[in-house]
């Protein structure tokens, strides 16, 4: 009997603590684990008991690299909780924080952590040696990205700028327009990034996936829409958990999600773009098109390319908001506590991410929870893992090995987020 | 000479904090022409942090299995830097790779030292080690006397 152990004892270029396990007996894979052993960090039950206006700095603790996500999501689930609703220039300015997160996450993850893979490098370090002037344009695109966040959210990582309602102080035009020369030159940074990534060499791998994101009736999604799938869901976000469940498995802290009745979904990039193609300005589904790089997409190596261009979405979206910008004369919407459930859901850069408050009429938070986009993929990850090496059998063990790591990096998984490195343990007789 | 300090750490865990308190400590040290910073250590803030300055001394805590409140020194600008001594980070892009990318592209300042302090508790919310505070006193000292040196004829 042949057997075949894949095994990844702590995965690079992953944010977070967790390895992966693949089992192969006479060229038939048995068994994938993504294992996460973050331990777990209990963030929903020491929400209990704190004030409604706290979540949003509570969660942006979550993450490093998405906190704004869980700021968003939180102050839209207090504010359906509280009833209050957030337009004009307030909401344009949510948007532009928004960009600056997936600006830097984006441009984070496509420069420094898949772009390697699919080169032959080991890690950004060796593919700067050969492409020098490539890793500092990312560089140069990513520090733009953190200065929106820190314009708009008074810094740069867990900004302390955003509560329920609005922020603590909107920046004038004047300062946004500091950002309008980088912004435009990060625009040609942005469309370049796009062709390069669009020649990468991509396996030849797709799947049916059900992918989910959030579609809203004139924008790409950041902050608001329904929750939709190419499988037929189309609900409010209120109706979240009545679509979808949370399960616990073994080999993880962070809970797999399910769709109730049918299995796995993806979110994220790949599943954003597949849902709200139309909803990108004309200029850039024309570049979408001139690199054959239409609808629908569902080979998630090409995730970069996604990211790529979504970037530059972000960049636009940014240019636009601060040309149009008149600064609001009341940086928040006023709100007061009453007894009820809230709910928000919002685009973090690696796909929906979904809280849930319980308050009660003091403000007080009374039960939380919390579902982020990494642990709605786990599930997913482990069966792109199982058909990939099912393909990929006759490769040698170390191409296996770096491509399993691949497959898992095209989901940029947070595993800080989701229990909140990656190791890779073949198992092959 | 431009001379930029930067003191590397997260304030709520435990021993981390020793780069930023010996950067603190640094100000009061009547130093020419030297200017100090804290940093969370990311890398990509760190690059653009140092450049343009003409000298950088980087603190940070370490774990390397010594006792606690061993001082390590690097010159970083003549040396690779051991991966696995400023890994405390969960950023996939920290001190150690911020420096061999700005080797690899060119943009690392021609004087770079990298002090190292032993930790022993990264617990969150722990107060430092008395030992590890010891060092901050110690790494000052040397600090101050290489920047004179630097600007000595």
């Amino acid at each position: 009997m042949s057997t075949t152990t894949i095994k990844v004892d702590m995965l690079a270029r992953v944010e977070g603590e967790g390895g992966l396990y693949v089992k192969v007996r006479n060229d038939t894979v048995q068994e994938v684990k993504l294992k996460i052993f973050e331990p777990p960090r209990f963030f929903e039950a020491f929400l209990r008991g704190r004030q409604y206006t706290e979540a949003p700095d509570i969660t942006a603790r979550i993450c490093g690299i998405c906190p704004v996500a869980y700021q968003m999501s939180s102050v839209h689930a207090m504010e359906d909780a509280l009833g209050i609703k957030v337009e004009g220039q307030l909401r344009e300015l949510r948007r532009l924080l928004y960009c600056g997160e997936w600006i830097e996450s984006h441009v984070l993850h496509v420069y420094m952590l898949h772009a390697p893979d699919f080169l032959g490098y080991a890690d950004a370090i060796q593919l700067a040696k050969d492409h020098p002037d490539a890793v500092k344009r990312g560089l140069q695109m990513k520090k733009i990205g953190n200065e929106i966040v820190t314009l708009v959210g008074g810094r740069e990582i867990h900004p302390i700028n955003v509560q329920v309602g609005g922020f603590y102080r909107v920046p004038t035009k004047r300062e946004l327009l500091t950002l309008k020369e980088k912004l435009e030159w990060a625009h040609d940074a942005a469309i370049e990034t796009i062709l390069w990534v669009a020649t990468l060499p991509y396996p030849d791998f797709e799947q049916d996936y059900e992918f989910v994101a959030l579609r809203h009736p004139d924008e790409y999604p950041y902050n608001e829409g329904h929750v939709v799938s190419n499988k037929g869901i189309d609900i409010p976000v209120q109706k979240y958990e009545e679509f979808f469940r949370e399960e616990h498995v073994e080999h993880s802290t962070a809970l797999h999600s399910v769709v109730r009745g049918t299995d796995n979904y993806f979110v994220g990039p790949l599943a954003r773009y597949n849902l709200n193609f139309d909803r990108l300005p004309a200029h850039i589904q024309k570049i979408a098109q001139e690199i054959g790089f239409e609808p629908p997409q569902r080979n998630p190596f090409k995730s970069i390319i996604v990211r790529a261009i979504e970037t530059l979405y972000a960049i636009d979206e940014a240019l636009r908001i601060i040309d149009q910008y008149e600064r609001p004369a009341q940086p928040y919407v006023e709100g007061k506590p009453r007894a009820g459930v809230g709910c928000g859901c919002t685009e973090a850069p690696r796909g929906i991410l979904y809280h849930r408050y319980r308050i009660g009429k003091d403000g007080a938070i009374l039960d939380a929870k919390i579902t982020p986009p990494t642990s709605q993929n786990q599930k997913t990850i482990e069966k792109d893992v199982w058909h990939f090496v099912e393909t990929a059998l006759d490769l040698p063990e170390d191409q296996l090995v770096w491509q399993c790591e691949q497959a898992v990096r095209n989901y940029d998984p947070c595993i800080s987020c989701s229990t909140h490195y990656l190791k890779l343990e073949m198992d092959r007789e | 000479m431009k001379v930029l300090c930067i003191g590397v750490g997260n304030e709520l865990r435990g021993d981390d904090v020793v780069g930023r308190l010996v950067v603190r400590l640094l100000r009061y040290q009547p130093l020419p022409d030297t200017t100090f910073i804290e940093a969370t250590g990311e890398g990509a803030a760190l690059m653009e942090a140092w450049a343009g300055a003409d000298a950088i001394f980087l603190i940070d805590a370490v774990s390397a299995g010594q006792p606690s409140g061993t001082i390590y020194r690097f010159l970083a600008h003549s040396q690779p830097l051991p991966a696995q001594f400023f890994s405390y980070s969960t950023h996939a892009f920290s001190v150690a790779e911020a420096v061999e990318m700005a080797r690899v592209l060119g943009q690392l300042p021609a004087h770079f030292v990298i002090y190292g302090i032993e930790g022993e508790n990264f617990t969150a919310g722990a107060s430092i080690t008395p030992s590890v505070e010891k060092a901050v006193h110690e790494v000052i000292r040397q600090i101050s006397a290489e920047i004179y040196a630097l600007h000595s004829p």
